[in-house]
C-alpha cells in the first residue's frame, strides 16, 4: 500500500511545447487533489505522467518507500477518456478480463456489479452501452481490484446527477480506507480535495 | 485464472474478429489453389513445381489479415494504457498478443497450407514437412509482423506502413522454408533450410516483443 505520494518540480513539454514546470504537489494516505485548468493545460499528461506512459523532462514523481515501476503496477488505477472496452464483446467478458487482470477476485467483482447496478448489461455488448453505462463498467474494475492511487481523468461527465452523487460515495470511502486519488475535473470533486491548478 | 491465461483467451478472441480465423484461412488458401491453375496453366506438372512456394507464400500473405490492428484497437480504446499499468511486463503482454494472433490465424493457416500443396499436384510425402514448416514459419510472421504493427501505432495509413515495415522481415522465412520444401521435393537435403527458420523463428520470438514494447511505449508517450 502507498503511504504517500509527491511530486516534486515536475515539467512536462508536449510536441516541443512546455505543458508546465515547477509542479509541486504531496499528497497523503486519505487525501484527493482535484486538477484544474483549461483545455490543452496538461492535466491528461500529468496523469499519464503519474502513470509512468509519459516521460517527464524534468522532475521526480515518488510514492513513499515504494518502487515507482513496483507501485505502477500494482497500486494505480487509472481511468481516462477511452475506457478500454471492445465494442465488440460482452460486458461481462471485458468487466471479466479487466478486474482479474487488475488483480481483482470474482466475489469482488460480484460486489461491484451490485454496488455499480449493471448486472442487467452483463449479457449486451459494449456498444449496446451508453457512455454512462460504459463508465460505471469502469468503475467496476477500481471497486473490485483494490489500488491505493485512483488517476481519474474527467470521471463524471459521462455520469447523470444521480451516478455522479453515487460515485463521489465511492470516492469517499475510497478516502476513508487511505486511498488517494488525484482527479482532472472542470466541476466540482464531490469529496474534500486539495486545489491544483495547472497553468504554463 | 492467471493474467498470462486471461490475456491470451482474449487476444486470440480479439485476433479471430480482426480476420482471422479457419473460415478467413481457408477462403484464402481456395482462392489461391483456384486461381493458380488459371493464372499459370492448368499443366500437373508446373502445378506440382510450385504447390510448396505458392503454399508458403500464401501463408506470409495471409498472416498480414488484420496485423495491423494487432495493437492499433488497444491504442485507441486505452486499452494498452492499462495493460501496462499490471504486474507483467509490457514485453510478456506483447508476446501473448502475437501468440493469440499466432492462434487464430497462423495455426488455421497452417493446418490448411498441406490440403493446399496437395490440392495443387505437391506430393503427399511432402505434407508433413509443409505442415510443420508453416507452424513455425508462422510463429516467426506473428511476431515479426508484431513489430511492424507496433511501429506504426498512431500512424496514418497504418496498415500500408506495417506492410512496408513487414514484408522485409518476412523475406528471411519465406526464403528458409521455401527453400527446405523446394529441397525435400528435388530429393535434396532439406535440413539447413528448416534450421534456419526454426532459428529465424526463435530469435523473432525472443527479440520481438523487446522491439514491440519499446514501440509501444514510445507511441504511449
Amino acid at each position: 500500500m502507498i503511504s504517500g505520494f509527491e511530486i516534486r518540480d515536475l515539467a512536462i513539454s508536449r510536441g516541443g511545447r512546455s505543458l508546465f514546470q515547477g509542479l509541486n504537489l504531496r499528497l497523503e494516505a486519505g487525501q484527493a487533489c482535484a486538477l484544474t485548468g483549461r483545455n490543452g493545460s496538461g492535466k491528461t499528461s500529468l496523469l499519464r505522467a503519474v502513470a509512468g506512459l509519459l516521460e517527464p523532462t524534468r522532475g521526480d514523481i515518488t510514492f513513499g518507500a515504494l518502487d515507482p515501476g513496483e507501485a505502477r503496477r500494482r497500486e494505480i488505477h487509472l481511468l481516462g477518456h477511452a475506457d478500454g472496452l471492445k465494442a465488440g464483446q460482452s460486458a461481462a467478458d471485458e468487466l471479466n478480463f479487466w478486474i482479474t487482470w487488475s488483480g481483482g477476485t470474482q466475489d469482488a467483482m460480484a460486489r461491484a456489479v451490485d454496488r455499480l447496478e449493471i448486472r442487467t448489461l452483463l449479457d449486451l455488448e459494449v456498444r449496446r452501452l451508453s457512455a454512462g453505462q460504459k463508465r460505471r463498467l469502469a468503475l467496476a474494475r477500481l471497486l473490485a481490484a483494490p489500488r491505493a492511487l485512483w488517476l481519474l481523468d474527467e470521471p463524471l461527465s459521462p455520469l447523470d446527477g444521480v451516478w455522479r452523487t453515487r460515485f463521489g460515495e465511492i470516492m469517499a470511502e475510497h478516502l476513508k480506507t487511505g486511498g488517494m486519488i488525484i482527479a482532472a475535473i472542470h466541476d466540482p470533486l464531490p469529496v474534500p480535495a486539495l486545489a491544483l491548478e495547472i497553468a504554463p | 485464472m492467471s493474467r498470462a491465461w486471461i490475456l491470451l483467451k482474449r487476444e486470440t478472441a480479439l485476433a479471430w474478429g480482426r480476420g482471422g480465423g479457419p473460415l478467413v484461412s481457408a477462403g484464402f488458401y481456395l482462392g489461391a489453389a483456384t486461381l493458380l491453375p488459371l493464372a499459370s496453366g492448368p499443366e500437373p506438372a508446373r502445378l506440382a513445381a510450385v504447390a510448396p512456394g505458392v503454399a508458403w507464400v500464401t501463408l506470409a500473405l495471409a498472416t498480414l489479415l488484420g496485423l495491423d490492428r494487432l495493437f492499433e484497437r488497444d491504442f485507441e480504446d486505452g486499452a494498452l494504457d492499462l495493460l501496462t499499468l499490471a504486474p507483467l511486463p509490457l514485453e510478456f503482454v506483447c508476446a501473448v498478443k502475437c501468440f493469440g494472433q499466432w492462434l487464430a490465424t497462423g495455426l488455421p493457416l497452417a493446418l490448411a497450407a498441406p490440403v493446399t500443396a496437395i490440392a495443387l499436384g505437391g506430393s503427399p510425402a511432402l505434407a508433413p514437412l509443409v505442415l510443420v514448416s508453416a507452424l513455425i514459419g508462422g510463429l516467426a510472421f506473428a511476431f515479426a509482423g508484431g513489430i511492424g504493427a507496433a511501429l506504426s501505432l498512431g500512424a496514418r495509413r497504418g496498415g500500408l506502413l506495417t506492410a512496408v515495415i513487414v514484408l522485409p522481415l518476412f523475406t528471411p522465412p519465406v526464403i528458409f522454408g521455401g527453400g527446405a520444401l523446394d529441397a525435400f521435393a528435388g530429393g535434396l537435403p532439406w535440413h539447413a533450410g528448416f534450421a534456419l527458420l526454426c532459428a529465424y523463428t526463435a530469435a523473432a520470438v525472443a527479440l520481438g516483443p523487446i522491439a514491440m514494447a519499446a514501440a509501444c511505449r514510445n507511441a504511449l508517450s
